[in-house]
């Protein structure tokens, strides 16, 4: 007798659900064609708004307070050599810091490698001043108690190419291999989830949650997202560069990450920054 | 001793136009670090903001402001030339008091 009951109040139950259910479930089916119709609008609202949110920040960005930091770092004298970075040859040259940041990744020849900016100071750090590789690539990345020297310094060497055309050369052999193997690299479908930088920076109008991703094979794009960099980010208020948006992009694929400094994110940097060339780059960026 | 502050001070007609930058934790005293240990209360309480010695802003701020804040202003008066100070006070006592300008 109460089993008896107890499936008939589980009916009871069932049958009250069922209308439900069913109610909702027809809407959506409806609902698809008219929101889609919506998106497109709602979208551009939402892109303008983030513009005059960023036009904003722009004015007042506290990436000037890493630059004052790296300039500060690159006039002392540190490290087991006691000596300043202002023999640091940057490419144009010992010391020249001005247009040395949209110039770069480039060949240097005293190490025979391509480099890109943050690369390269670390090589002078290390062949100067005489810091150790191993303490550098310890902890690269900004956080919240801890922001590297080298985050500094690039933010600095960075701000002394404000309004510069963005320049990154193509003459020499390993220059131009460097940019074919990063443009590989950016193609290279791989990991758990079979992503490349293209499944998501390939096309146009793509986007995570409500940040828009840049089309990085689009010229426009290209010269957009190269002129961000290094950044600040709201979110955490940190100072990050471009060695961390690669790492960070290849950790979000999934993907082992690259080696801090190593020649896979190098030759990305030449590939997604020589597609930037002739942009004229502002300075140190303001993230969300 | 904190990181020095960035100050830009302008006129325009007779209102000049000062914005400040201040390096600064911000910590809240509400978060957890990755031992989940309490990361202790940090934050700039009190501020003030001087043209030539003369107090023009006399504010306080709390820990729900960001990290690395920024503050404008407007003040009528101040010429191209004047000296502006601007000088923090956190909950843990430190100070640090920056000079810019007028341009």
């Amino acid at each position: 007798m109460k089993q008896a009951i107890a499936r008939f109040a589980a009916a009871l139950a069932l049958a009250a659900l069922l209308p439900q259910l069913a109610d909702a479930k027809t809407p959506p089916a409806k609902t698809p064609p008219a929101k889609a119709a919506a998106a497109p609008e709602e979208k551009d609202a939402a892109t303008a708004e983030f513009e005059k949110f960023r036009a904003i920040l722009e004015e007042d960005n506290p990436a000037e307070l890493f630059e004052a930091k790296g300039e500060d770092l690159w006039k002392q004298k540190r490290g087991p050599n006691n000596v300043s970075l202002e023999r640091c040859d940057l490419g144009l040259g010992a010391g020249v810091v001005k247009g040395a940041y949209v110039q770069t990744p480039r060949y240097f020849a005293d190490a025979d490698q391509v480099m890109d900016i943050e690369r390269r100071i670390a090589w002078c750090m290390e062949k100067l001043q005489g810091f150790k590789r191993a303490d550098l690539v310890k902890k690269p990345f900004s956080t919240d108690d801890y922001t590297p020297d080298l985050v500094s310094l690039v933010t600095y060497v960075a701000s002394e190419s404000r309004g510069l055309p963005v320049a990154i050369p193509q003459r020499h052999p390993k220059e131009v291999a460097a940019y074919k193997i990063g443009r590989e690299i950016f193609q290279y479908r791989a990991g758990p989830y079979d992503f490349s930088c293209a499944t998501c920076h390939g096309e146009d109008g793509k986007r995570i949650r409500m940040q828009q991703l840049p089309n990085l094979l689009e010229k426009r794009d290209a010269m957009r997202a190269y002129a961000g960099w290094p950044g600040y980010r709201m979110t955490g208020g940190l100072m990050h560069t471009l060695q961390w948006r690669m790492n960070d992009c290849f950790r979000q694929q999934r993907f082992p990450e690259p080696g801090y400094l190593s020649d896979a994110v190098t030759d990305l940097l030449t590939y997604l920054g020589a597609n930037a060339n002739g942009n004229i780059y502002k300075g140190p960026g303001i993230k969300r | 001793m904190a990181d020095p502050m960035k100050i830009r001070a302008t006129v325009s007609g007779d209102v000049c136009d000062i914005k400040v930058l201040m390096s600064h934790p911000m910590e809240t005293g509400q978060r957890k670090d990755s031992d989940g240990k309490i990361v202790p209360a940090h934050f700039i309480q009190t501020f003030t903001i001087a043209v030539n010695g003369k107090t023009v802003v006399d504010g306080g701020c709390g820990p729900s402001v960001s990290r690395n804040p920024v503050f404008g202003f407007k003040a009528k008066g101040p010429k191209a030339g004047d000296k502006v100070t601007v000088t923090w006070t956190d909950n843990l006592g430190d100070k640090r008091s920056d000079e810019a300008t007028v341009a």
